[in-house]
């Protein structure tokens, strides 16, 4: 825009002020520019409880092995017994004086794990896992922690499936827990 | 040091124009020149100002050395004086990953309210982004009649609104829930808070002009860091008073704390006030994200865990005296220190110095605004004798901070998170003072 334009602007928009006084019905300036699906798509990250954003794409824990052992096992240890890193695995119970809160007996959906592999680990390289290799190292974590079988095939539409055994574990405080999602039933009640 | 008027362009005696000198100017000018012509090369030493000192003698007032040759000259933006160098946040981080941790407020060297931006605390979870402006943009999409993306030069265009909030961590304190009370700066346990002016524009203004669905009642928010970390914020809160912020105390806000962009949740858990934000998507449902599942979650003694623990409740905090510092023999003191709440306003803090047997209400430095720092004071008369200091808040809602063993029976020792109880320090017979459980 030129100088001249700008103050051709200038006054018009004082125009439309004196015109419509302060308390202008909309006032608000309608400045975001229409996202496509497809843009959507390429930003979205986000995974569901009920599968919802999980890509195409399958592994298993036999398949994740190797990807957890070069990626994974300097800061959570070789067996996910934590290091730098937390603690990945382990059943024991919450109630013990001094539980670890591990991904077995305390995160509430497998597709947590999945997302949050996806969008954030390796840390020193977040985002350079392949969906296969994320699917199939979630699986070799979720082995470690006895949830699955060694080729068990985890992708889209098995992985949302899994009833995490602390599933129930949580209160909700400031705001109300969400219903079951659509996929989990009692049959998969650890 | 290089003379400052070679900087400054101006010459060497120039003074505002229109003010005649006095003559006491132009005698120190005059003891300045042979100051120079002493020291040489244009630069101002020691020698310098000692023989411009030794011509006063007998003329006047005897002056301090800065009193007597030209300050510093100007500076772009100004730094905290040098002698300050030890005021500064406390890190710890993951030792594999630098950008993995927090660094604390030193909130026991601080006065008032707003936190330096410099010393506003970090928890990251995977480094500070160095995010160019103009390439950065919010995308709103979801549960919406149509996704819109903003860039920042439009969000700046927007109405905006400033508000004087804290940000609290749910971490914040957590050494507290440890057997034995740790000791260290009174920052350093509890600064994981901190308050300032943020300046952004509604979120319902933008929520509005995408079309949410008013039937979605959750909403995720992203930030663009190498964690790309992701949490879930009922509606009801991200119309009511949510900001997506620009500015902190007059400024952009600071990279380690969301430049470009923040998302502010007024006195809600520090995690929800997304940095570095970069999407927001209208939900039916929370995404069930790490950092609100896995952490950010308090596991109780019933091996149930407490999810959705988003307000942060009242607290208070003695800062001075406190750990670390001494008192120089009995006599008078100001107790000095800091509540919040994320309820809203503080409505008082109750000041013990006899480890709760007795307690008095301390003033409170108006304006008391909600969901931010307010300060208090009250005057002390030290005996000299061991003493128990106590600070207890009560906030709008009538929330009473609790004592220690309150909280902990009632929650055990292992939620980590919002650890909210009464902090005591102890003064013993020469003026050292120490954290106790008491």
């Amino acid at each position: 825009m030129s100088m001249r334009e700008a103050r051709g602007a200038g006054v018009a928009l004082l125009l439309i002020c004196a015109g419509a006084g302060v308390a202008a019905a909309d006032p608000t300036p309608h400045l975001g520019r229409p996202a496509t699906d497809e843009a959507v798509a390429r930003w979205n990250l986000s995974v569901y409880p009920d599968g919802r954003g999980l890509p195409a794409g399958a592994g298993t824990a036999a398949q994740g092995r190797a990807v957890y052992d070069a990626h994974c096992a300097k800061c959570h240890g070789a067996q996910g017994e934590g290091g730098s890193g937390g603690t990945l695995a382990g059943r024991g119970p919450l109630t013990d004086p001094d539980p670890d809160q591990t991904v077995g007996n305390y995160w509430p959906y497998a597709t947590t794990l999945f997302d949050f592999i996806r969008r954030a680990m390796p840390m020193d390289a977040p985002a350079t896992l392949s969906d296969d290799q994320v699917y199939a190292v979630s699986a070799y974590v979720l082995y470690l922690n006895r949830i699955v079988g060694l080729d068990e095939r985890l992708d889209a539409g098995s992985l949302p499936r899994i009833r995490m055994p602390n599933r129930d574990g949580f209160i909700g405080i400031d705001a109300e827990l969400p219903a079951q999602p659509r996929h989990a039933t009692p049959a998969d009640a650890h | 040091m290089n003379e400052p008027v070679e900087r400054t362009g101006l010459p060497s005696d120039a003074e505002p124009p229109g003010a005649p000198a006095p003559v006491v100017a132009q005698d120190r000018r005059a003891f300045l020149r042979r100051g120079l012509t002493l020291s040489g090369a244009g630069l101002v030493g020691v020698a310098g100002v000692d023989a411009a000192r030794a011509d006063m003698a007998g003329t006047g007032p005897d002056r301090p050395a800065w009193m007597t040759t030209p300050g510093a000259p100007f500076s772009n933006y100004g730094q905290p004086s040098s002698q300050e160098r030890n005021v500064v946040r406390w890190i710890a981080a993951n030792r594999a990953v630098a950008g993995n941790g927090a660094s604390w407020t030193p909130l026991h060297d601080l006065e008032g309210v707003i936190t330096p931006s410099g010393l506003h605390f970090e928890r990251h979870h995977n480094g500070v982004p160095q995010i160019p402006i103009d390439r950065h943009e919010l995308l709103i999409h979801g549960e919406v009649r149509h996704a819109l993306t903003f860039s920042m030069a439009s969000l700046a265009r927007y109405p905006l609104l400033s508000r004087i909030l804290f940000i609290e961590c749910g971490g914040n304190s957590n050494a507290g829930w440890h057997r034995l009370a740790q000791q260290t700066r009174a920052g350093f346990m509890h600064g994981l808070a901190s308050c300032s002016e943020w300046t952004g524009v509604p979120l319902a203004l933008l929520l509005d002009e995408a079309g949410a669905d008013p039937s979605a009642s959750w909403l995720i928010a992203e930030g663009a860091d190498a964690a790309a970390i992701q949490v879930s914020l009922p509606m009801a809160k991200a119309r009511g008073d949510c900001l997506l912020a620009l500015y902190q105390n007059g400024e952009r806000i600071r990279p380690e704390n969301g430049y470009p962009l923040r998302l502010i949740v007024p006195g809600w858990e520090g995690v929800l006030n997304i940095k570095w934000l970069r999407r927001l998507e209208v939900a039916r449902e929370p995404v069930m994200a790490r950092n609100e599942t896995a952490r950010y979650t308090e596991l109780q003694p019933s091996g149930k865990a407490r999810m959705f623990t988003f307000v942060m409740q009242a607290k208070s905090l003695i800062t001075s005296p406190s750990p670390g510092q001494h008192l120089d023999g009995k006599g008078f003191y100001e107790i000095r220190g800091l509540a919040w709440s994320g309820r809203g306003r503080i409505r008082s803090v109750e000041v013990s110095t006899d480890g709760g047997a007795h307690w008095a209400a301390a003033r409170l430095q108006e304006p008391v605004l909600p969901m931010a720092f307010t300060s208090f004071r009250l005057p002390w008369q030290w005996s000299g004798a061991p003493a128990v200091l106590k600070s207890r808040a009560t906030d709008e809602t009538g929330y009473v901070q609790p004592e220690r063993a309150a909280l902990v029976a009632e929650r055990g020792r292992h939620g980590y998170f919002h650890y909210n109880a009464i902090v005591c320090w102890q003064v013993d017979e020469d003026g050292e003072i120490s954290h106790v459980y008491a």
